[in-house]
């Protein structure tokens, strides 16, 4: 296996982008990133997405998206994880410059979700659940993680109040974020008094839709130094899965997919929890983000919530989780996600993050996943 | 979700008589069933029927709902949970959201769980409804 470094990053600001198309939101980020790199000339294109086919009615992406930014020719595929699938596009890509297969990647996520309202939005996610025996009930994505949730809250005496804690720090970052489609500040109180979507889930627990796309471009070491002064090497790689169904679940509150991937992504990069100095986890509910810094080995089993409404996890500690607001707040294309998280953690250890910045961190972790924590993929950087 | 009577007719013993499967060697129980056991990986795998009455573990009460669900809404979520370790996910139906409460005796009952317009196909399945204890 070669090392493979990220030499080149891209973003688009989330929200609703009502004037651009999927192609042209996807050539924002994507011709950043080759600009980002010095000119790269990819060999290989990589799309993370989960929606394209049922929402907009679009597949063959890999070889639609190549074409629109001048790489016809070019091997593309489109790689789908449900929310996660940018964090497994991501993998992908590192895959195929690790094997020696091309020495420069460019790996690219992109989802386009606001031209519809949202029940249709929302059937188009439930997606990611079991069809046969969830969906089929009218089970909507909000509802499904709302059972984890008050689960959690019972189980462990977790207070909505400490519950809360999350999406107000969330916010309060994404405020400072010029990416992030949600930047405005909350209180706790506006928390507990928001709408409901799914008793105990608000809109305030809910990462919000919005159209986004990002890119990196990945290269190999030897091609890396002439791309990049400051090219960031992923580490390690690791991919866990759970039953997509939450009935079947060993124990619903150990995310068994989450603590899979870690093992291995840290096991590869010889790096252990205590060595993140900065992450971004996958909060598209409050409930998502404290099982996985559970999952990640970051907090005990239990008592995320607790630490975090403690002050733990926040901008000064170690470590620094969610600078850029998370899916709560800078929000959350779905598979474009996890392409945002590794150009975040990249851009700080660049010391370029346009937000909140990190105490120079060395290493760092993104986490994204699929479904109720179906498909995870970890994925540690080293400066 | 788009309708097909092929689709809802070959989940017939699962959808309407909660068939689970059953690992002959750890004994495990599985809902929806599977194929091979995920927690010990043996295929000897029967099929059972689960019991009508289990507790519930956890609910959702689900206000916003996807497309051709609003008439429904809002919809309760349950999670129920049998004596020999098996999970069914469900509509709770017959009951308040304010009601409902951990470990509550609930039964199975047939409904309708969805309709696809005035002349379509209409879909029945598995409720659970409160039991006086």
């Amino acid at each position: 296996m070669r090392k493979v470094f990220v030499v080149g990053v891209g973003m688009t600001r989330i929200g609703r982008h009502f004037d651009k198309d999927l192609k042209s939101l996807f050539a924002e980020a994507a011709l950043r990133a080759i600009d980002d790199a010095r000119g790269a000339s990819p060999q290989a294109l990589v799309v993370g997405n989960m929606l394209s086919s049922s929402l907009y009615q679009q597949d063959n992406l890999g070889a639609l998206l190549a074409d629109y930014i001048g790489l016809r020719g070019v091997g593309a595929l489109k790689v789908e994880a449900a929310c996660g699938s940018g964090g497994f596009a991501v993998a992908m890509g590192y895959t195929l410059v690790a094997a020696g297969l091309y020495d420069v990647v460019l790996v690219g996520g992109v989802e386009k979700m606001s031209d519809y309202p949202t029940p249709t939005v929302s059937a188009a996610l439930a997606q990611a659940a079991d069809a046969e025996y969830e969906v089929v009930y009218g089970a909507s994505f909000p509802a499904l993680n709302a059972l984890a949730m008050r689960l959690y809250m019972e189980s462990y005496g977790a207070s909505r109040e400490e519950m809360a804690a999350w999406p107000v720090r969330m916010h309060e970052y994404a405020y400072q974020n010029p990416y992030a489609q949600l930047r405005f500040r909350i209180t706790l109180d506006d928390v507990l008094k928001a709408p409901v979507v799914a008793d105990p889930i608000t809109l305030l627990d809910s990462a919000p839709i919005g159209d986004g796309a990002a890119a990196l471009v990945l290269a190999s070491e030897d091609v890396a130094r002439k791309l990049s002064d400051a090219p960031v090497e992923i580490a390690g790689v690791g991919l866990g899965s759970d039953s997509v169904d939450v009935s079947t679940r060993f124990d619903i509150l150990d995310p068994l997919s989450v603590r899979k991937a870690a093992e291995q992504a840290y096991r590869r990069a010889g790096v252990e929890p205590k060595d993140i100095e900065i992450a971004e986890v996958h909060d598209a509910f409050t409930i998502t983000g404290l099982l996985s810094l559970e999952g990640l080995g970051l907090a005990p089993r239990g008592e995320a919530a607790k630490l975090v409404a403690e002050g733990a996890f926040a901008k000064g500690d170690r470590p620094e989780v969610n600078l850029s607001g998370g899916l709560k707040a800078r929000g959350h294309p779905v598979g474009a996600t996890g392409v945002y998280q590794v150009a975040e953690i990249a851009l700080q250890m660049r010391g370029e993050f346009p937000g909140v910045k990190a105490s120079s961190p060395e290493v760092g972790l993104a986490q994204t996943t699929g479904g109720v924590l179906a498909s995870t993929s970890v994925i540690i950087l080293r400066r | 979700m788009r309708i097909s009577p092929a689709r809802i007719w070959r989940e017939r013993g699962t959808r309407y008589r909660l068939e689970a499967s059953r690992c002959r060697k750890c004994g495990r129980v599985y809902y929806p069933p599977k194929t091979v056991c995920p927690a010990c990986g043996s295929r000897d795998m029967e099929r059972i029927r689960l019991p009508e009455r289990g507790r519930l573990l956890t609910w959702a009460v689900e206000y916003t709902v996807p497309e051709g669900f609003r008439r429904y809404a809002p919809i309760i979520l349950g999670l129920v949970e049998f004596d020999n370790g098996a999970r069914v996910l469900a509509p709770i139906a017959d009951a308040r959201p304010e009601e409902l409460r951990r470990g509550m005796v609930v039964e199975a009952v047939l409904r309708r769980v969805y309709e696809d317009g005035n002349e379509g196909v209409i879909v029945y399945g598995v409720k659970f409804v409160p039991v006086e204890e």
